[in-house]
């Protein structure tokens, strides 16, 4: 099902939950939507299922109005975040709910309900639990069960909150992977809602991260990753260094760096950039013309594959986080206390408005080396120098 | 001594005088204020003999008190259900202008003196009361008979079942109605198929608890009842009654009856709580 979502808005009491937010979703995509605590993403779920309504926009399913149909007729398939099974009821009982409870019309024979049940706890791995109640049932047990439920009413979109939130971290990993493999099985237009940026880079086709109600970037995770639209998405996804840069008499220069020349006029003085750990150069050679900030290593974190470093920069009177494999960190001989020389090899710059940094155009900067990022519309790819 | 036995602590001497004394205290209190009255009520009521016990039961007196007792817990009762239901619902899942209110409007039968809810109806629908003028014209007459008995007994046993509920669904929540709603559910068949199993086991002990005191209500009814034997008296007004015309053993024979209505309700409460042990820790809040 193509969901078209325009100018959606829902206000709660004195603060707006959603805020013109537009989004579309293509059939049998698998989407993301990730964003703090807050951000409006489970209420925009809710407005989906037909458990809430939109003070504006509007919402279209296959070119129809959804919001005029009511929960009961959506064919939306829900898995809560605490899954909200019946517990008065057995498993068998749960999953086969939403078939029972149909116009007698179009309500299965009890046969073929308990066929569907079956042939449901088999797919989600249950077969032979149909008799047990829920509170007999583990965290993972009990997410399957719901969504077991969720698909027995045969769903055109598929809901899922937080789904992965409540279980303990192995089976989660081993939850999400089975549940993009079911993904692919059926092909059903899948939306959730998660905080955890890991599940949803692991998991999505697209991510839609929010902040505040609105929609800061809709895109790939890989262009999330690498080429984020916006601060806070540079911030929210995976860690990033802060530089504040300042214009001087040779351009935008934070201490030793400059970038090079800005995309922006004269009215912008002073700007933010996003440097990811992997995206700083060490240099530990004590030859002449090293380039970039003199920086103390503080620490050393040793994280399995990766290590992450701790280092002082007196020049930005700030800390930065680099990381390396932890294989090279005897090649380059890194130990806590040396000195040695650190810079940028990609940043992601935004103009500074006030105190917050501003979306409106961003620079994406790319070092020394030729731009490998295809320019999007309103951004410039700009080659610096030091 | 063998070296491997590890003597058990054992609590100092002065807090095992300290358990020994309060509970000696509960169970004291327990006997002298809730066992010794109840026996009193049986030994009283068998003074003068078993048959003189199953006489002063069977006067047309007691049985009519008996059946009119039961009649109006018939009638309060499933309305304050509806009632009890309706409220806790909107209470809990609903936001509207006067819920604090409501909250607070559903504990005023539990605050204020029941002599002052009859002394309200009398008010209400006497004779000299505000609707009094025009009931009497249509020929309505509610106060001083069993019509005014159920009024005053609802108006009692009105925060029972609500109390009950209230808290039960707000721990609850409503994500399992949501669940119903988005599978297709229509607003009866939520109610039925997942609100009321959720909450039966408290409906049934509010229900247990307001049957006891419907049976039990004494001030509001008296007010309103005007003590017409054989057509306005519960069996607590019989009890009253009996007593004042000196009929000691017909006082206490009603009595002792009442009493075994109370006993068979917290024995129902007990057997249910026991029956149902495991369903109800296995669907007790938060377990899952």
């Amino acid at each position: 099902m193509t969901l078209e979502i325009r100018g959606l808005t829902r206000k709660f009491a004195g603060c707006n939950a959603l805020e013109e937010v537009d989004l579309s979703i293509a059939p049998g995509e698998f989407l993301a939507l990730l964003g703090p605590s807050g951000s409006g993403k489970t209420t925009l779920l809710r407005i989906l299922a037909g458990l809430d309504f939109p003070d504006g926009g509007e919402i279209k399913a296959n070119g129809r109005d959804l919001l005029s149909v009511s929960a009961r007729d959506r064919k939306v398939g829900l898995v809560f975040q605490h899954y909200a099974l019946f517990r008065h009821l057995t498993v068998a009982e749960n999953v086969a709910f939403g078939l029972r409870v149909r116009r007698w019309r179009t309500r299965p024979g009890r046969a073929e309900i308990s066929a569907r049940v079956e042939t449901l706890l088999e797919r989600v791995q249950l077969a032979g639990l149909g008799s047990r109640y829920p509170a007999q049932l583990s965290g993972g047990q009990r997410q399957r069960v719901a969504l077991a439920r969720a698909l027995a009413v045969e769903p055109d979109i598929l809901l899922l909150d937080e789904p992965f939130g409540a279980l303990d971290a192995k089976v989660r990993v081993s939850l999400r992977r089975w549940l993009r493999g079911l993904h692919e099985e059926l092909g059903l237009t899948t939306i959730f809602v998660t905080h955890d940026q890991e599940e949803a880079l692991e998991l999505s086709d697209r991510i839609a991260v929010m902040n505040r109600g609105r929609m800061e970037q809709v895109d790939t995770p890989e262009r999330v990753y690498h080429d984020a639209a916006s601060p806070f998405v540079c911030e929210f996804i995976g860690s990033a260094n802060r530089v504040n840069l300042s214009r001087g008499a040779r351009g935008f220069a934070a201490a030793e760096w400059m970038p090079g020349p800005a995309p922006w006029g004269d009215e912008v003085d002073r700007a933010i950039a996003y440097v990811r750990p992997q995206h700083l150069a060490l240099d530990v050679s004590s030859a002449a013309g090293q380039r970039g900030w003199l920086a103390q290593l503080r620490h050393i974190y040793l994280a399995g594959s990766v290590a992450h470093l701790e280092l002082d920069v007196p020049a930005l009177k700030q800390q930065l986080e680099a990381d390396v494999a932890s294989e090279d960190l005897p090649r380059l001989g890194l130990r806590a206390g040396m000195t040695l020389h650190v810079s940028p090899k990609r940043a992601i710059i935004f103009p500074a408005s006030g105190s917050e940094p501003g979306a409106e155009t961003r620079w994406v900067w790319n070092g020394e080396r030729a731009a490998a990022v295809v320019p999007a519309r309103g951004e410039r790819v700009v080659n610096g120098i030091f | 001594m063998n070296a491997t036995t590890i003597p058990l602590r054992q609590p100092r001497r002065s807090r095992r005088v300290l358990h020994l004394a309060l509970i000696l205290c509960a169970v004291g209190f327990m006997g002298l204020f809730l066992i010794l009255p109840l026996a009193t009520v049986f030994v009283e009521a068998l003074r003068k003999g078993l048959p003189m016990y199953l006489d002063a039961i069977a006067q047309p007196g007691s049985l009519s008190a008996m059946r009119l007792t039961l009649w109006v817990a018939a009638v309060a009762v499933p309305l304050n259900i509806v009632f009890g239901i309706a409220a806790a619902w909107s209470m809990t899942h609903f936001r509207f202008p006067g819920k604090a209110l409501l909250g607070a409007l559903i504990d005023l039968p539990f605050s204020v003196s029941p002599v002052i809810a009859g002394l309200i109806y009398v008010l209400l629908f006497g004779a000299q009361g505000w609707f009094g003028p025009w009931l009497e014209a249509h020929g309505i007459r509610i106060i001083f008979t069993a019509t005014a008995l159920v009024l005053a007994t609802m108006f009692i046993t009105l925060p029972f079942i609500a109390r009950e509920l209230i808290p039960l669904m707000q721990a609850q929540g409503s994500d399992e109605e949501e669940a119903a709603r988005v599978l297709g559910a229509g607003g009866w068949q939520m109610f039925f198929r997942v609100t009321l199993p959720k909450i039966r086991w408290a409906l049934l002990y509010g229900v247990l608890l307001c049957n006891a005191r419907a049976m039990g209500e004494f001030g509001a009814v008296s007010v309103v009842s005007g003590m017409i034997r054989g057509l306005t008296t519960t069996m607590p007004l019989e009890v009253e009654m009996r007593y004042n015309e000196y009929d000691h053993v017909g006082a206490f024979a009603v009595a002792s009856l009442l009493a075994m209505l109370g006993l068979v309700t917290l024995g129902a409460k007990t057997f249910l709580e026991w029956r149902h042990r495991g369903e109800l820790a296995a669907h007790a809040p938060g377990s899952h």
